[in-house]
């Protein structure tokens, strides 16, 4: 449904994105993770048609964003980042004007504004002067308008930026639902929520694509292992020493907390090693306060990514 | 076409919901009523519209980069041309729509002045003629200096540089039939086939000149075509 290619674009002499290429399937939602100034609305803003990479191609339904840019612009619902909207209007004047213009007549855009005021929760609204609206509201008008067209693709960058955590949760779950059956792309650096509601992510750093995959799969992956965290009274050593010796444990660190020490053990992947180790420990007579596994969350793993990136550069 | 008429709606009701064509529409009649009077009573007094025509066209070049200022320069300002830009218009339906509101504006206000023609009829014996050319004329005026005002709109997000540039395209080209007067070696023609005020003059007095015509036709059309080729050049930048 989205394929791009190489994306590049600069801002003068400026290097925005570089060789950015992804492929997104149809009725996806895919997440674009990455810190400020990542490239995140620069990527989205070529993929919406409000300008043109200096090379690479992207292709939206079918359709090149440069050399078919009305056909594939006709396919796309767009909410950008700053959510810029006409505050003189009132809602459902601002959203028969997007129906409009997006080619919707007579009895079928009543109809689908309707629709689409109580879809975003704006019912209540319809009358109210745009520049009157919480940020939330205008989010959520933001978003009536990208869907007004039943678009089959839908570019979101940072939908839930700015709102209330209630009406996050209402935002997320719509995000959701509107993915059933069309192809959604949001950016986001808030890493939960791409978790949650993304099928695939995708993690940009300094314009550059650090990784491409399920938010599940990258924890596992990118990691390698999980970890086991636990709180041990005894000799540091002996035990280091002792826990090193098990079959699947890759490593082993420490710090100490008080007269206990907190010990990580990394396993390697798919191996559950807890009950083995509480076994050992036990058995030698040290004494175990508390044991837990600790997944690496996507928050991690962004954060390794991005700081690898650093260091590197 | 649909398109067109939609951006043209939206626009409209804008300049309704703020109170620029209120103001604008007042100060035009106001100074037009002031001119007519001047031109029907006194010991000059001739049954024609010609005393309300000349200033009004000189009202209309002062006013009528107050009404365009806004159109796009606003929209790239608050952002909102990211939206305009990114939904499935052609830069022509944009920029035709844009015109169309304006033009809707400035013909609202001649069509407030049409009383001063009925009162002409009323009292005295006017000459139809020049009252329907000059009309016209004054229309396709208006339509030239819209499409200027559009044009400098398109080049920055400030509304008071989008007005004082287009102004001063107007002003100068309004005026540079007399550059002959200081610049020789160059045909004075060129600058009366130039300047928007002499070809106006023929509409005034009654005459339907079709170079007049074509000259405020492609004149606008000029104008139009750089404001779609600067948004085209935007979406490009
Ligand atoms: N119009 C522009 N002109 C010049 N530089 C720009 C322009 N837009 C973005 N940039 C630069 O390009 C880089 C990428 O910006 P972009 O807006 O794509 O980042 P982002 O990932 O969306 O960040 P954020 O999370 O802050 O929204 C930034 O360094 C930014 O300063
Ligand atoms: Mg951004």
């Amino acid at each position: 449904m989205i394929e791009v290619e190489n994306l590049t674009k600069y801002y003068g002499d400026f290097l925005a994105i570089e060789n950015v290429t992804f492929q997104v399937q149809k009725g996806e939602i895919l997440g674009f993770l990455g810190p400020n100034a990542a490239g995140k609305t620069t990527t989205m803003r070529i993929l919406a048609g409000y300008m043109p990479p200096s090379s690479g191609t992207a292709k939206v339904a079918g359709f090149d964003v440069v050399e078919q840019s009305l056909e594939a612009r006709k396919r796309i619902g767009y909410m950008p980042e700053t959510v810029p909207l006409y505050t003189d209007m009132t809602v459902e004047s601002y959203l028969d004007f997007h129906a409009t213009i997006k080619g919707l007549r007579g009895k079928k855009k009543q109809q689908r504004i309707d629709e689409v005021l109580d879809i975003c929760r704006l019912g209540d609204y319809y009358d109210v002067i745009i520049g009157k609206l919480s940020k939330g509201y205008r989010q959520r008008v933001g978003i009536a308008q990208a869907i007004v067209h039943e678009p089959e693709v839908l570019i979101l960058d940072e939908p839930t930026i700015g709102i209330d955590p209630k009406q996050v949760v209402e935002t997320r779950q719509l995000i959701k639902s509107l993915g059933r059956d069309r192809t959604v792309i949001l950016s986001s650096h808030i890493l939960p929520e791409v978790n949650m509601v993304c099928e695939r992510v995708i993690i940009i750093n300094e314009g550059r694509v650090v990784a491409v995959d399920r938010p599940e799969n990258l924890s596992a992956a990118l990691k390698g292992s999980e970890q086991i965290q636990m709180e041990v009274r005894g000799a540091i050593k002996e035990i280091v020493a002792s826990l090193r010796e098990l079959k699947g444990v890759q490593d082993v660190t420490w710090e100490s907390a008080g007269e206990n020490n907190i010990f990580t053990v990394d396993c390697s992947p798919g191996s559950d090693l807890r009950e083995e180790i509480a076994h050992l420990i036990v058995g030698k007579g040290w004494g175990l306060i508390n044991l837990q596994t600790k997944r690496m969350s996507l928050e991690d793993i962004f954060l390794k990514l991005t700081m690898k990136e650093e260091s590197e550069a | 076409m649909r398109n067109t008429l939609a951006i043209a709606w939206k626009e409209l009701r804008t300049y309704f919901v703020t109170p620029m064509a209120y103001v604008v529409i007042s100060v035009f009649l106001l100074i037009n009523g002031y001119f007519f009077a001047a031109s029907v009573s006194g010991s000059f007094a001739e049954a024609s519209i010609r005393g309300f025509l000349f200033p009004a066209s000189f009202i209309l070049l002062i006013l009528t980069p107050l009404l365009t200022m806004r159109l796009l320069a606003e929209e790239q300002k608050m952002g909102t041309i990211e939206l305009l830009l990114t939904a499935p218009l052609r830069d022509t339906e944009v920029i035709m729509g844009k015109f169309l509101s304006s033009l809707a504006i400035v013909g609202a206000m001649l069509a407030l002045t049409l009383w001063y023609p009925v009162l002409l009829f009323w009292f005295g014996n006017p000459d139809p003629f020049p009252i329907i050319t000059g009309y016209l004329g004054i229309l396709l005026v208006g339509s030239a200096f819209i499409s200027v005002g559009l044009f400098t709109s398109s080049l920055t997000s400030n509304q008071i540089a989008a007005a004082i540039s287009s102004f001063g395209i107007l002003l100068l080209l309004w005026l540079i039939n007399a550059a002959p007067q200081f610049i020789k070696g160059i045909p004075p023609g060129i600058f009366d086939y130039i300047s928007p005020s002499v070809h106006f003059r023929d509409f005034a007095y009654g005459v339907l000149d079709i170079k007049a015509l074509v000259y405020y036709l492609s004149f606008s059309a000029i104008f139009l075509f750089s404001a779609i080729k600067s948004l085209e050049a935007r979406r490009w930048r």
